[in-house]
């Protein structure tokens, strides 16, 4: 047991030594939070807009200002004419074309009837989506202001209510996500590099022959990732408490423990991938190159899991860091308690035992 | 010149000799290309809706066949009162909750007027904002439906302005088609950036640095050298994940192959640059890599590869525009999609080049500073 002691500390001493890799491990979730938290949103406003105005009447006027002064979009200088607008996307400095034709006010007065072109640009079709709905809003909207006076019929509002999340500010989805993605990417690296090292340099084979049992040297490795993860897990908590205005709303002790659930889970996929690599770049390469961009995408903060073909579903459920974030989410940003995360934390708890596990079992105590 | 060609060929040996680290260079990046477009769709369908029909009534029922048959949502309950809705909303049965008050239809045809309450879970913003308009667009279309009705047949007499719009470069909508591009460069970027920063920080860790310090090669011969094996293996990269989203998702470039890899070369001497630049930085591979884990995790967010860099606060988009990446997503978007030409990427390509003369020229004077 002094042991033990005695190499956890040495792990320590080692890790604190290594300023630059000190910085990346606290710097790295700061820099994200903050980053992340106040830059990144998923809601579309302020778009380059361009108005190909032919008809320059009262109507269309009154629809452009209507079309300015909403947030959504910020119109560019207007075009003479529709011959530009190819040049104009093609350049990038457009997403959307509203065409007033020549005849527009003519046709609405004589016809009743009168047709704006919306010409959006679809190679993001989700901002096209978005934002041809917007100038269809207000449209519909200048639409109904103008038949108010002809009396309409069954009129039905709609009354919106965007719940934990008013402002659809990018914060509170980001940040659960930040979360499990860095504790994940961290406590894997960290772990697979710091074991493989000794492999590379030769210490390992050192510490075998010694009377210092194999375990210890697993143990001795993980505990100092493990609390500097628990540390970070705070920073970022205190961080988005006090600049993005996220408290956690349940629980804190149980979004700790799960945390810890969580981040032992991710030691332990560390683990296992340190006994495949033999070179500290190898186990780099598989954690980052292999590892990065399928949490990114698996742990459902981009993009919605439900909307994946079923082979990536089924995918996802391996990831730990998609249990994690649904945990977060529910008890850090809607306040529930124990009885709505148990089961994503009982998956946690059954991948942590799985990994370590296999780990244990496969950790080699011999080089060769 | 005679000295280079052997440096590279020294560099490629090792290079092939380490099988794992190179299987895993070339085949990550086609598992990724052949998975994440499938994973990363914006595009939602099923937003799951729990009803509350207060009213029970044909208007009602109407409304609700309306949404389910729509195919945006999935009707996931119907639930007696707007309370236990909103639980199924808390435990996230549901995205969004409809509540069709009492009396609907009465309030409807007596007073012309009545709401309909509407709560959706906003945490993720995009389903909450598509989810929103798409829901609102339907009721809009039911409205006019029974307005029609209830007229029967009768000429709408009051002016109307009608919408058409037009989807260009990508008619159908295809997300794939706006994914794809970018998730090349992310494929590229990660090889870039990081590979050539730790090949030189082997170096100095087993001490052969030092060796290759002492003979007369140049410096700027080792470091071209160091970074031209990952310029060949990034552009192979590039050049299989061309061919696989051709092959597997029929993207074919719209705009000139040849501006393409121009581009590439430009953004490769960027962040190779900047692979240079971290190894200055780091005297062991653990720091090589904690530092460009640093970078390429912050570029892969806030590049716009899955949020729109329009929508960020100005301030973030200065920074943004510092990033290789964000240009040459840009760059990659426009010559696929819209097939546009040097002429239309200038400022991308100008604003890459000064980006890599930067990182290039700081790592230089900061190498020597050490050898």
């Amino acid at each position: 047991m002094k042991q033990l002691v005695v190499f956890i500390r040495k792990e320590f001493l080692q890790v604190f030594r290594d300023r630059k890799t000190l910085l990346m491990l606290f710097g790295l979730p700061i820099a994200q939070i903050v980053l992340f938290g106040f830059a990144l949103s998923t809601e579309i406003k302020d778009s380059k807009i361009v108005i190909v105005d032919y008809a320059k009447d009262e109507v269309s006027t009154q629809i452009i200002t209507e079309i300015g002064s909403s947030k959504y979009f910020d119109l560019q200088q207007n075009l003479q004419s529709t011959g530009q607008l190819q040049a104009a996307f093609k350049k990038g400095i457009i997403k959307m074309a509203v065409v007033f034709p020549a005849n527009f006010s003519k046709d609405l007065l004589h016809t009743g009837k009168a047709t704006i072109q919306v010409i959006a640009d679809a190679s993001d079709p989700n901002t096209a989506t978005t934002i041809t709905n917007y100038v269809t809003n207000i449209i519909n909207t200048y639409n109904t202001k103008l038949s108010n006076a002809a009396g309409q019929p069954l009129q039905i509002n709609s009354e919106v209510q965007m719940l934990y999340n008013p402002e659809l500010k990018g914060a509170p989805n980001f940040v659960p996500g930040v979360m499990a993605l860095v504790l994940m990417l961290v406590c894997t690296m960290m772990t697979s590099v710091a074991i493989v090292k000794e492999k590379e340099l030769g210490t390992m084979e050192i510490l075998l022959v010694s009377p210092f049992k194999p375990i210890y040297i697993i143990i001795s490795k993980l505990v100092p990732n493990l609390i500097i993860s628990i540390v970070n897990l705070f920073i970022i908590l205190i961080l988005s408490a006090v600049f993005l205005d996220l408290q956690v709303k349940g629980s804190l002790l149980l979004l700790v423990f799960a945390s810890t659930l969580f981040i032992i889970t991710s030691l332990s996929v560390g683990l296992l991938l340190s006994i495949g690599a033999s070179t500290q770049q190898g186990a780099m390469t598989g954690s980052l190159m292999g590892m990065m961009l399928p949490t990114m995408l698996l742990t459902g903060f981009l993009f919605p899991i439900e909307n994946m073909p079923w082979v990536l579903q089924a995918l996802a459920n391996l990831v730990p860091s998609r249990w994690f974030f649904i945990i977060v989410k529910r008890v850090m940003l809607e306040g529930l308690g124990f009885t709505a995360v148990w089961k994503e934390m009982l998956i946690l708890l059954a991948m942590c035992v799985f990994l370590l596990t296999i780990s244990l079992r496969n950790f080699k105590i011999r080089l060769q | 010149m005679k000295t280079l060609f052997f440096l590279l060929e020294k560099e490629f040996k090792q290079l092939m000799r380490n099988k794992g680290v190179l299987r895993t260079l070339l085949i990550a990046p086609m598992i990724q290309l052949i998975l994440l477009p499938l994973a990363a769709d914006y595009s939602v369908k099923n937003i799951h809706i729990a009803v509350v029909d207060n009213d029970h009534s044909t208007f009602s029922q109407k409304l609700i066949n309306k949404i389910a048959s729509s195919g945006y949502f999935t009707l996931t309950g119907s639930t007696p009162s707007y309370k236990q809705a909103l639980v199924m909303v808390e435990q996230d049965k549901a995205d969004l909750a409809l509540h069709i008050p009492a009396g609907f239809e009465r309030n409807l045809v007596r007073e012309n007027n009545q709401k309909l309450y509407v709560a959706i879970n906003a945490i993720s913003g995009t389903k909450a904002s598509l989810g929103g308009t798409y829901l609102s667009s339907i009721v809009q279309d039911y409205n006019s439906d029974i307005r029609l009705q209830w007229e029967n047949g009768a000429e709408d007499t009051t002016p109307k302005i009608g919408v058409a719009s037009y989807y260009w470069y990508n008619p159908f909508m295809n997300y794939h088609l706006y994914m794809v591009p970018a998730i090349l460069v992310t494929l590229v970027t990660a090889l870039a950036a990081m590979q050539s920063a730790f090949n030189i920080v082997a170096e100095k860790e087993s001490g052969t640095i030092e060796q290759i310090n002492v003979t007369p090669i140049k410096k700027h011969i080792f470091i071209i050298g160091k970074l031209l094996p990952f310029l060949v293996l990034a552009s192979v990269i590039f050049t299989i994940g061309l061919i696989l989203s051709w092959v597997l998702y029929g993207i074919v470039p719209v705009g000139n192959l040849a501006v393409l890899y121009a581009s590439l070369i430009v953004y490769l001497f960027a962040m190779l640059g900047l692979g240079l630049l971290i190894s200055t930085y780091s005297n062991t591979q653990m720091q090589a890599m904690s530092l460009a884990f640093f970078f390429i995790n912050i570029f892969n967010m806030l590049s716009g590869v899955f949020t729109s860099i329009d929508s960020m606060p100005v301030w973030a988009q200065t920074i943004v525009e510092t990033f290789p990446p964000s240009h040459f997503i840009k760059i990659m978007r426009m010559v696929v999609l819209k097939g546009s030409g040097l002429g239309d990427i200038t400022y991308h390509l100008g604003a890459m080049f000064v980006i890599g003369i930067v990182f290039n020229t700081w790592a230089i004077i900061n190498y020597r500073k050490r050898a």
